[in-house]
């Protein structure tokens, strides 16, 4: 609990906006080579990315059968499965780094989920949509509308997913903001900035 | 190429002969000497003998995987998926299928003449899918096939497939099991179980001794193929034939017109002490038994890179046994694709035009073979 916070610049300012400047920020966040578990990989789209620009060796999990259908068409190691119930069958360590790339927030037992994300990877790396930026706040206040009625997206914001990391017992070794598709400074103890202005938060965790 | 081997082709059925100086090693203790193998290939070796695919095949199929059966003039079983253009490549890939040990195409079974000329009958040893196995991988070594590019196969073959990958992890590149278990269930032993009995309850059996007095025990193989049929097809079709049969038949509902037919040509072509000894090496399997309870300890630091498919309304195999081999692969940390088909055609969908099927197998043979450097 008393690790060393080292932020480091994940990349420079970006001129152009990227609609998944996460999956950039965690590509600069693992190392070349490290073996992978994505959960909740979807289309696969981020394993793809960290195969060619980081020549990862990746592994998805995925409960959704048509994302499966198109991930094992495109030649990726993913599984069909439910986080909840078929992570028990990795084994403690097996992987350098696990992913949950904007997944946490859609399953039933996040705590559960993340806590076996951490017994299988050395780090834990989670990306989250921040529910207590300041636009949502405003909309929450002056529309009085929280919920998206698709699928289970539950609401967290950076200050949840620390507080989350604390009770874990994992340290943050560092989080980036993201605000319209553009990546801010990394940030790892004070949240409350980030908290109000980030869109989307990167945090890599480790026991 | 081929040692202690010898090629043989009569009738259109190619076989390979061990004779006693290299005999099989059974897991029983016993050898078995002389040995034919039957088999089929299509396509060519590549210079670095890189491209091999070994089909298994499934309970009641035979070689003839991607070319008409000579014998028994029956189309090839997996045309959709074998051959020029399709998944398995043959334009690719060098692909072999041969006939399982106590296979009755071929391949040394009850059947086959014993040393003392009399067709072996009940004297044939028993055999083990481990043994089955064993036999494949003498024939690829005969063949200079030392490390097989792919093995795949669905059902019984799929078992095959995931003993090859557990016995000669150095040996195989990548497998593919489909619609397959890593155990026999309960629900399969039991059906088994009633097709040996109804052929042992045949009269025309005669203790396994039929062919030396030329009898068959047809009835006992219907009823046997009937209890096989049962699994084969979804609930909701088999449903159908019992309803239409009911109103057309008085007691014999199970079998049905469609089931009789397919059993009617299944026992002019299938020997019955074959399947007995087949059924029996089927039921006896049990990967994760081999491996003190452990299924994953099967698969533990083998290199393989391994595809699981399952069909969703698959009764003899259900998706459930293949999620049990997937979560094994992944608790071994072997590289795992697995992926669940929606088919109305139950375990048969293998057979069935899924395009869905067809492109998963594609996807995880094409990125299979471009890791290991062959070209498209």
């Amino acid at each position: 609990m008393t690790a060393q916070l080292e932020l480091v610049h994940v990349a420079p300012p970006q001129a152009q906006a990227d609609p998944r400047a996460d999956h950039f920020v965690i590509g600069q966040l693992i190392d070349s080579g490290a073996r992978i578990l994505d959960i909740g990989c979807g289309d696969g789209a981020l394993m793809r990315l960290l195969a060619r620009e980081k020549q990862a060796r990746c592994s998805g999990i995925e409960r959704d059968p048509a994302k499966v259908r198109a991930c094992v068409a495109a030649g990726l190691s993913v599984t069909q499965g439910d986080a909840a119930a078929d992570l028990s069958a990795f084994p403690a360590g097996g992987f350098d780094v696990v992913i949950l790339s904007q997944s946490l927030q859609k399953m039933p037992d996040p705590r559960a989920v993340l806590r076996e994300a951490a017994r299988i990877g050395g780090r834990v790396i989670v990306s989250i949509q921040n529910a207590a930026h300041w636009r949502a706040r405003i909309q929450l206040l002056v529309e009085g509308r929280a919920a998206r009625w698709g699928e289970i997206n539950r609401p967290c914001t950076v200050r949840d997913m620390a507080e989350l990391a604390r009770a874990l017992r994992l340290s943050v070794e560092t989080a980036v903001p993201i605000t319209r598709g553009r990546i801010g400074a990394p940030f790892a103890k004070t949240v409350w900035r980030a908290n109000w202005f980030a869109e989307e938060a990167v945090f890599l965790l480790a026991d | 190429m081929i040692h202690a081997a010898k090629v043989q082709a009569a009738g259109g059925v190619r076989t390979l002969g061990f004779d006693a100086s290299s005999p099989l090693q059974l897991s029983s203790g016993e050898t078995l000497a002389p040995l034919a193998v039957a088999f089929e290939s299509y396509g060519a070796l590549n210079a670095e003998r890189t491209n091999a695919v070994l089909v298994c095949h499934g309970l009641t199929t035979d070689q003839f995987v991607a070319g008409p059966n000579p014998v028994t003039g029956r189309p090839a079983w997996w045309p959709r998926i074998v051959g020029p253009g399709r998944p398995i490549d043959t334009n690719r890939f060098y692909v072999v299928c041969a006939n399982v040990l106590g296979g009755a195409m071929g391949t040394t079974g009850p059947s086959s003449s014993a040393p003392d000329g009399q067709p072996y009958g009940l004297r044939f040893p028993a055999i083990t899918l481990a043994d089955t196995v064993r036999v494949q991988s003498m024939l690829m070594e005969a063949l200079g096939v030392e490390s097989l590019f792919l093995v795949v196969g669905p059902g019984f073959g799929g078992m095959q497939a995931l003993q090859w990958s557990s016995a000669y992890p150095k040996r195989v590149f990548a497998s593919i099991a489909i619609a397959a278990s890593a155990r026999q269930s309960t629900q399969n032993l039991a059906l088994n179980e009633l097709g040996r009995q109804a052929i042992m309850a045949d009269p025309d059996w005669r203790n396994g001794a039929y062919l030396a007095i030329g009898a068959r025990p047809t009835r006992g193989l219907a009823v046997a193929r009937t209890a096989a049929h049962i699994l084969g097809a979804p609930a909701s079709e088999l449903r159908e034939k019992f309803e239409a049969a009911r109103s057309s038949e008085r007691f014999a509902m199970s079998a049905a017109a469609e089931v009789r037919a397919s059993g009617a040509s299944f026992v002019d072509r299938f020997d019955a002490n074959s399947f007995l000894y087949l059924t029996r090496a089927m039921d006896g399997f049990d990967l994760a038994g081999d491996f003190g309870g452990a299924l994953a300890n099967a698969f533990t630091g083998g290199q393989t890179r391994h595809c699981v498919i399952s069909f969703n309304n698959d009764q003899r195999h259900p998706p459930e046994e293949s999620r049990a081999i997937a979560r094994a692969l992944l608790a071994a940390g072997a590289e795992t694709a697995s992926i669940e088909i929606d088919s109305p055609h139950g375990h048969d969908a293998h057979l069935m035009e899924e395009p869905a099927f067809e492109a998963a197998l594609t996807g995880f043979i094409d990125s299979a073979a471009s890791a290991r450097g062959l070209s498209l």
